[in-house]
């Protein structure tokens, strides 16, 4: 089985692009892959509870692993108790794993 | 172990995309791996050695109450920390993108490849990651 990594850097509010990445992680997940979908910088808006980002709803029970870095999350005061459902804090040491794991990686 | 790269394009100064990379290559040390950065247009720049600390005119602060950290800086101390942790770090700048900037004066320790070093780097990794500028 593949393993990706999926890295969101922005918000939807800021790019166009970004449904077209969460679509990109779901249809990876479905076909089968091993999928992490790491949330950094103003990526991890998206994950607040009350965020309207319909397209990132969609990720949320799907067979893809959602983290949003810590580190991201303390910057914008954003606390862990407040993110949605099936979205968990992680380090950006998720991403080291990843990569030293030979995931295929993409950045947005 | 095992070997890391990641490619950097943004230049100093103006993307969270630089915090995060050197965020990225950190951790990476820490657990012990092998890290190549390569650094092409913009952020040829992160390891220019002609960055200066500014003082801060508006509250009042001197360069050194201000101590405004520079990203050589930064590179300065991972580097460190590699040798410290008895991992290899290469922070290898696009040669071509340094000479279109006039950013040759660099930090000790970063090298002059090219694309091709770039390509070599990715082909010898476990892992690649690169960090467009868009």
């Amino acid at each position: 089985m593949s393993k990706y990594l999926l890295i969101q850097s922005k918000s939807p509010w800021e790019s166009g692009d970004v449904a077209q990445f969460y679509a990109l992680a779901r249809e990876l997940g479905k076909a089968g892959g091993e999928v992490t979908f790491f949330l950094v910088q103003n990526g991890v808006m998206s994950a607040r509870t009350g965020a309207k980002d319909a397209a990132f709803d969609q990720l949320l029970g799907e067979n893809v692993r959602l983290l949003a870095d810590d580190f991201s999350l303390r910057e914008r005061a954003i606390e862990r108790g407040t993110l949605k459902p099936g979205v968990k804090p992680g380090a950006i040491d998720e991403v080291v794993d990843l990569l030293a794991a030979g995931a295929k990686a993409l950045w947005h | 172990m095992a070997t890391i790269t990641i490619g950097i394009m943004n230049p100093p100064y103006e993307s969270a995309n630089t915090p995060t990379a050197f965020r990225m290559v950190d951790a990476a040390i820490r657990k012990g791996h092998d890290v190549n950065v390569f650094c092409y247009e913009g952020a040829t720049a992160l390891g220019y050695a002609g960055q200066k600390q500014h003082p801060n005119a508006v509250h009042g602060a001197s360069i050194e109450e201000e101590d405004h950290p520079n990203p050589k800086e930064w590179i300065k101390a991972l580097l460190a920390f590699a040798n410290e942790k008895q991992v290899k770090l290469v922070w290898c700048n696009c040669g071509l993108c340094v000479d279109e900037r006039g950013v040759e004066n660099q930090i000790e320790g970063v090298c002059r490849g090219s694309p091709v070093d770039a390509w070599k780097y990715c082909e010898r990794s476990d892992g690649v990651l690169l960090i467009g500028t868009e």
